[in-house]
């Protein structure tokens, strides 16, 4: 096993090679916010919340998956990074339908504390009010594609964890959004085996429970971590 | 040259709205019109929103009344899914619906409308507010404070939020009551008790004095009056049935259902208003023209059913003259004593140990794809109705508020008052206050806004019969 060390903030960190900067500031005690990062599935780099400088790079990166490599000098809070990480929120809410008031997902989300952590008082950017549709056809859960911010949380957990694959990505720009199996009624997809695992897995209150109401929200996000340790460590407790 | 008087805003309402004075060639008042100019289009956007979400959704019309919103929209959802809303969670909805009852009222009477009636009609519109009666009467103002702050913590108790608590919802409610909420709201209990007893004697000396002409003035006519109704005819807030009477109390219509309230009410539009004209529809319209909310329930119950209320129940209708108040300024007095049911039957709550249960809420899917759910708002019967697909989402949704059912009856109470008392093109200010007050009288509730505090601000038209104006007066 190789060790590689570098600086993270100032402050030296000696991590397994093939470490990503992200699980590198961890382990240094440096917090970088994320949307898309979800613990125990891969990392994609699409939300860019997590761009960090790095010494002797002319561009940003995404500390997600950039890896750590020997004698790195990596920065991760510099007034650019916060304006840029600003940004990046303002963006998600104007894209969207976001009206925390009444999601199901209110004082539970991801967005909403992202917000909060950047100091996003409000937009810069015109609201697009995107028409977007509901589907409740599945027996269980519901997607509201309005809170959707593309993260493919959904998609991941769905694939790398429960192995069914449901979920997915199609169009492109302002027409992107996830579909179910073939871009059917999420009720009408025979693959889904309605684990719950992408209702744990989303940032916001798109994915939820049916019946849920108001900022009553409840996930299990530990019971993701839980399988993929479960899985690759044999340790089946909890 | 008929000439018209347009006071836009009007003042210390909930919402947005402006009052038409239309004036003859003689300067006498031909006609009077109130308008409600904002537009908020819920009925519209709810469409294809889960039906779960709609008690949170419609909460937020308004700012004031959520409560209302919540328990019918709850009300509804509990007929989709076709279930037995447990015994904790109907009284546990009851109970945020007093408390309800009680801030709402405490709002109308001693914040908004206490200030006409203790410093004057006249009286400089810079100090006629909350304010002003604090500099007055500091011990009266404190107390109603107090008294609203009381309602308000009764429903952060249960809904975790003094204002738009998602708490009510399809099946039941979230959570009961803590026994140390319990606790608080004994203790505070006798307090509110004494300030609302208080304020019903500070009433009743004003109306049987100083304010004895205005009965008579500010919207006395003849028009039905409808509420829900217990079984047995005893003032009702949340169950029951609907009952409509006559300005004599017979019962015109009695035992009707929320389901078929398209069979005996229709809705009326005019151009120059955002707001519905709902009547009676065996009647016609606008012969249909009837009246909801305190009055109403006063009117149309045959009892209180708790002994303080029925004393003065009986008080109320001995100064009325017989069965039915037809004043809506009687609607003043009808809160105070709504207030102190609310009171007497939160009072009795206490002892009732499903309060604390947690078995508050029954679970269920969309079972019928239709629902009509129906309550009693500080300001009037409410009613919710959604049609649903089969996965419960929202294929349509229609919303009667209270407030607009008294629409009529708020147009003729401004025309009898302007009527009245403008007879030439000169309109001092504390006239225009005793119109706007005809309004007051009714507590509209036209959406969150408040005009509560401050200068009053008043943009008065003077407009000739072919629109020109010809004179107009701003104080900002």
């Amino acid at each position: 096993m190789s060790v590689v060390t570098l600086k993270i903030n100032d402050i030296d960190v000696a991590v397994e090679a093939g470490t990503t900067l992200l699980d590198a500031a961890k382990e240094a005690g440096v917090r970088i916010p994320t949307l898309c990062h979800l613990d125990g599935v891969s990392d994609v780099g699409a939300c860019r919340l997590c761009l960090v400088q790095i010494e002797g790079i002319p561009k940003l990166l995404p500390a997600c998956v950039t890896e750590a490599t020997e004698g790195m000098n990596v920065t991760t809070e510099t007034p650019e990074l916060q304006e840029y990480r600003r940004m990046v929120v303002e963006m998600l809410f104007a894209e969207g339908n976001h009206v925390c008031a009444v999601c199901v997902a209110n004082e539970h989300c991801e967005l909403q504390d992202v917000a909060i952590e950047v100091g996003m008082d409000h937009t810069r950017f015109t609201y697009r009010f995107p028409e977007r549709e509901v589907d409740i056809s599945h027996p269980q859960f519901g997607i509201d594609h309005n809170r959707c911010i593309l993260c493919t949380r959904c998609v991941r957990v769905c694939d790398e964890i429960e192995g069914a694959h449901v979920w997915d990505v199609s169009g492109r720009g302002p027409a992107a959004k996830v579909i179910t199996g073939l871009n059917q009624p999420w009720g009408d997809v025979d693959a889904c085996t309605a684990c719950g695992k992408c209702v744990d897995a989303c940032p916001t209150g798109s994915i939820f429970r049916k019946g849920t109401t108001v900022a009553e929200i409840d996930r299990d996000r530990g019971k993701l971590d839980f399988l993929v340790t479960a899985r690759e460590e044999k340790k089946w407790t909890r | 040259m008929a000439k018209t008087v347009v006071i836009d805003p009007v003042t210390r309402i909930e919402g947005h709205a402006k009052i038409s004075i239309f004036l003859n060639d003689a300067g006498d008042v031909d006609d009077a019109r109130f308008h409600v100019v904002e537009f908020r289009g819920f009925e519209k956007f709810c469409e294809g929103r889960p039906m779960f979400e709609m008690a949170g959704i419609t909460a937020r019309i308004c700012g004031i009344c959520p409560v209302s919103h919540l328990l019918a929209s709850a009300k509804t959802g509990d007929k989709i899914l076709a279930v037995q809303v447990p015994p904790a969670g109907e009284k546990l909805r009851r109970l945020m619906n007093l408390a309800q009852i009680t801030q709402s009222h405490a709002l109308s009477f001693f914040h908004l409308s206490s200030p006409d009636f203790l410093l004057g009609w006249d009286s400089d519109p810079a100090k006629r507010n909350v304010f002003g009666l604090m500099a007055a009467d500091p011990e009266l103002a404190r107390a109603g404070i107090r008294l609203r702050q009381f309602g308000q913590t009764i429903i952060e108790l249960l809904g975790a939020k003094k204002i738009h608590a998602a708490w009510a919802v399809p099946g039941g409610v979230r959570s009961p009551l803590s026994e140390e909420g319990r606790q608080w709201i004994v203790d505070r209990l006798p307090e509110s008790r004494q300030t609302i007893e208080t304020a019903l004697g500070l009433f009743k000396q004003l109306i049987d004095d100083t304010l004895k002409s205005e009965i008579d003035i500010f919207g006395k006519f003849d028009s039905l009056f409808m509420s829900l109704v217990a079984p047995d005819g005893t003032w009702e807030h949340y169950g029951g049935h609907i009952r409509f009477v006559d300005s004599q109390g017979n019962i015109v219509a009695d035992g009707l259902r929320e389901e078929d309230y398209q069979d005996f009410l229709g809705e009326a539009v005019e151009r120059w208003s955002y707001l519905k004209f709902p009547y009676y529809k065996p009647m016609g319209y606008p012969d249909g023209m009837y009246r909801v909310g305190p009055l109403a329930r006063l009117n149309v119950c045959d009892r209180m059913g708790t002994p303080d209320a029925d004393r003065e129940l009986q008080e109320f209708r001995d100064r009325a003259g017989g069965r039915c108040a037809t004043s809506s300024f009687m609607y003043h007095y009808a809160r105070l004593i709504e207030i102190l049911a609310a009171i007497e039957r939160i009072e009795q709550y206490m002892e009732d140990p499903d309060l604390l249960s947690p078995r508050c809420r029954s679970k269920a899917d969309i079972n019928a794809l239709e629902g009509v759910g129906v309550s009693e708002a500080p300001r009037g019967t409410l009613f919710h109705h959604y049609n649903v697909d089969e996965n419960g989402s929202i294929k349509k949704v229609n919303l009667i508020i209270a407030t607009g059912q008294n629409n009529l009856a708020m147009n003729e109470t401004v025309k009898q008052i302007a009527q009245h008392y403008i007879h030439t093109n000169e309109i001092p200010e504390g006239m225009l206050n005793r119109v706007e007050a005809g309004i007051r009288n009714f507590d509209p509730c036209l959406s969150c806004s408040t005009h509560a505090v401050g200068q009053m601000p008043l943009h008065v038209q003077l407009l000739s019969s072919d629109r020109q104006v010809l004179d107009e007066v701003y104080r900002e």
